[in-house]
């Protein structure tokens, strides 16, 4: 990853030269300034909704007094929702079955990118341009409208995988059965993101010098030991990388089983937790639990990222 | 069709090709095409579904074209009175704006935290690196009950304004300005005695160009495919932007086959545009940089 590193080191030693020499109150003050606008819109839109969840995930509605006369009012339930959304079948439920979908779609997202990038980058392949523009495409298509797209195909009354099957005399196809629905949904992810992370490990790949392939070549390297022993593990960072933001779009998911709902009986409206989520702050109108339910999201999604980070750290980054 | 910025290989690879061309892999070749195609299958099949009445829809073979497209079209544009245009301005409108305001922001932001040593800025690009690991969407709900109280949710303020906010690109743009921008450049600006906002609209911008399409380019596209944001924000018709319309579309349409049409047609007009801007603006899309920043 040389290359990749070289811009960062050219940087990062020559402030301290001007930092040294110069340090007037107004130049203090530049930096904050050119930041500010910045800081303002991510206080704004990040530290206090974040506060604000977590102030809202403390309270709920109160029973006070009892039996018939009880009234219910709005305060300080502690850890309540917490405990409710911990013990909440429906949400773990739906936690599990993202579970099943990303051990699904992570996997072979990554595993096809990488397969894709390692032949664009082999010399013996030919009209690679096409293969790779055509490939990176659907990164354009809204998740949404990819969702629209791939439920027309699923569709048994307008699949075209269906027709076939009719007219060799077997029946419709459904795809949004279990546990074909896991893979349906697995493929909007392959087909939206094999192109993008392609492409980040295929540029990568080309950041590799060759003087390192020609030495390998010499020793008698073949084209596959080449790929396992040396691209495989040059672009691990960018591997480890998608993989994160895999990792992050799973826990998010939410347009695509969203979108396919009217399609398919099988999505429940708190299929996912993001839906649930949803659905216990507009439809149950329980923002208190919508809030605790966000937070141990987030703290998962973090806590998870951090894990990864820290496992691949010292693999894929070297000392750094 | 041009390439998809390749980044260009370092020297040794031209006196290896020259040599030549080492011999052609019809497997290797063959796996990429089919990569091609199934990308490709999508996209095709909505177009020709797009041409066919709602009868031909559900009994012809989907990859024959048939004769309703002019229908459609006239259908999907009358529609609620044009509403479909209405969406596709929207999503123009949030994803341009929001995406030009958004590079700036993180331009200038990242430009500060690389080229400035100054007391918090670690702190800050830790609290920035933080929030490119926030789930955004988590923050979507908390947001709408910020923005309620403000009495601007449901406003068009209420999906523009969070979207400018792109911790993200903040990041890219502090790796670009650290290798684009020379220190001494700067220094020397200073001793001219340029202003420091002189010196950053006239020398750090256009060094940064290149990089600041990618951050472009990125949040154009994270703009243009968010959904939950406007779906917890609008509840406006006539401000939803493309994706939440057609979602409507498709939902107002369950067990209601006749709209399928109108969603297959929209969603066709609505794909044709975006795959031609990745088409035109592939040329300017920096992955290298993308990669070079997931690095650090």
């Amino acid at each position: 990853m040389t290359t990749v590193e070289l811009p960062r080191r050219r940087g990062t030693e020559l402030p301290r030269r001007r930092g040294a020499r110069r340090g007037s109150g107004s130049r203090e003050l530049t930096p904050w300034l050119f930041a500010t606008p910045a800081i303002v819109l991510f206080t704004c839109f990040l530290l206090i909704p974040i506060g604000y969840a977590l102030y809202l995930s403390f309270r709920g509605l109160r029973l006070e007094g009892a039996g018939a006369f009880g009234r219910r009012t709005e305060g300080f339930v502690g850890l309540d929702n917490y405990v409710t959304a911990l013990t909440d079948p429906e949400l773990l439920a739906g936690f599990g079955r993202s579970m099943v979908y990303g051990a699904i779609a992570i996997p072979t997202v990554l595993g096809l990118a990488l397969l894709f990038a390692l032949l664009l980058d082999t010399p013996r392949a030919r009209l690679t341009s096409f293969s790779r523009t055509a490939i990176f495409l659907p990164y354009a298509v809204p998740g949404v409208i990819a969702s629209l797209l791939w439920g027309f195909l699923y569709l048994p009354s307008t699949s075209p995988i269906s027709y076939v099957a009719r007219e060799l005399g077997g029946g419709s196809l459904d795809f949004f059965a279990y546990p074909t629905l896991y893979f349906a949904l697995a493929n909007i992810a392959l087909w939206s993101g094999v192109g993008f992370n392609m492409i980040i490990i295929y540029t990568s790949l080309r950041a590799i010098p060759a003087e390192i392939y020609e030495a390998a070549r010499i020793d008698g390297a073949n084209e596959w030991a080449i790929a396992w022993r040396i691209k495989i593990p040059l672009v691990t960072p960018a591997l480890v990388l998608t993989g994160l933001f895999s990792v992050i779009g799973t826990v998010q998911l939410y347009s695509e089983p969203a979108t396919l709902r009217p399609l398919a009986s099988t999505i429940s409206s708190t299929w996912v937790p993001l839906m649930a989520i949803y659905q216990e702050a507009f439809g149950n109108d329980n923002l208190g639990g919508a809030a605790a339910a966000s937070v141990l999201l987030a703290v998962g999604t973090l806590a998870l990222s951090l894990v990864i980070l820290r496992f691949f750290q010292r693999r894929a980054f070297g000392d750094a | 069709m041009s390439t998809l910025a390749a980044p260009r290989r370092p020297k040794a690879l031209a006196a290896s090709a020259a040599r030549g061309r080492p011999r052609f892999s019809p497997t290797a070749t063959l796996v990429l095409l089919a990569g091609a195609v199934y990308c490709l299958v999508p996209v095709a099949w909505v177009v020709i579904a797009a041409s066919k009445s709602p009868r031909e829809l559900f009994t012809s073979f989907s990859f024959l074209p048939g004769s309703g497209l002019v229908d459609n079209l006239a259908d999907l544009a009358t529609y609620g009175g044009g509403v479909f245009w209405q969406w596709g301005a929207n999503s123009v409108l949030y994803a341009g704006v929001g995406a030009v305001a958004s590079t700036l922001v993180s331009a200038m932001a990242g430009y500060a935290l690389a080229k400035f040593r100054f007391r918090g800025s670690e702190t800050l690009f830790a609290a920035i690196l933080a929030g490119v690991l926030v789930p955004g969407i988590v923050l979507a709900i908390p947001q709408y009950l910020l923005l309620a109280q403000l009495g601007l949710a449901g406003t068009l303020w209420s999906v523009l304004l969070p979207s400018i906010i792109n911790p993200f690109g903040i990041f890219l743009c502090r790796v670009f300005a650290q290798a684009a921008v020379p220190t001494d450049t700067l220094e020397a600006a200073r001793l001219d005695g340029a202003g420091e906002a002189r010196i950053f609209t006239t020398i750090v911008l256009p060094m940064m160009a290149q990089g600041l399409v990618t951050v472009f380019l990125l949040q154009f596209v994270g703009i243009w495919n968010n959904f939950l944001l406007p779906f917890i924000m609008l509840s406006d018709q006539r401000l939803y932007p493309i994706t939440l319309g057609l979602y409507t579309f498709l939902s107002r349409g369950a067990g209601d086959s006749d709209l399928y049409p109108l969603v297959i047609t929209g969603s066709a007009v609505s794909v044709i545009p975006l795959i031609l801007m990745v088409l035109l603006l592939q040329r300017f899309w920096r992955a290298d940089l993308l990669a070079g920043g997931l690095k650090g």
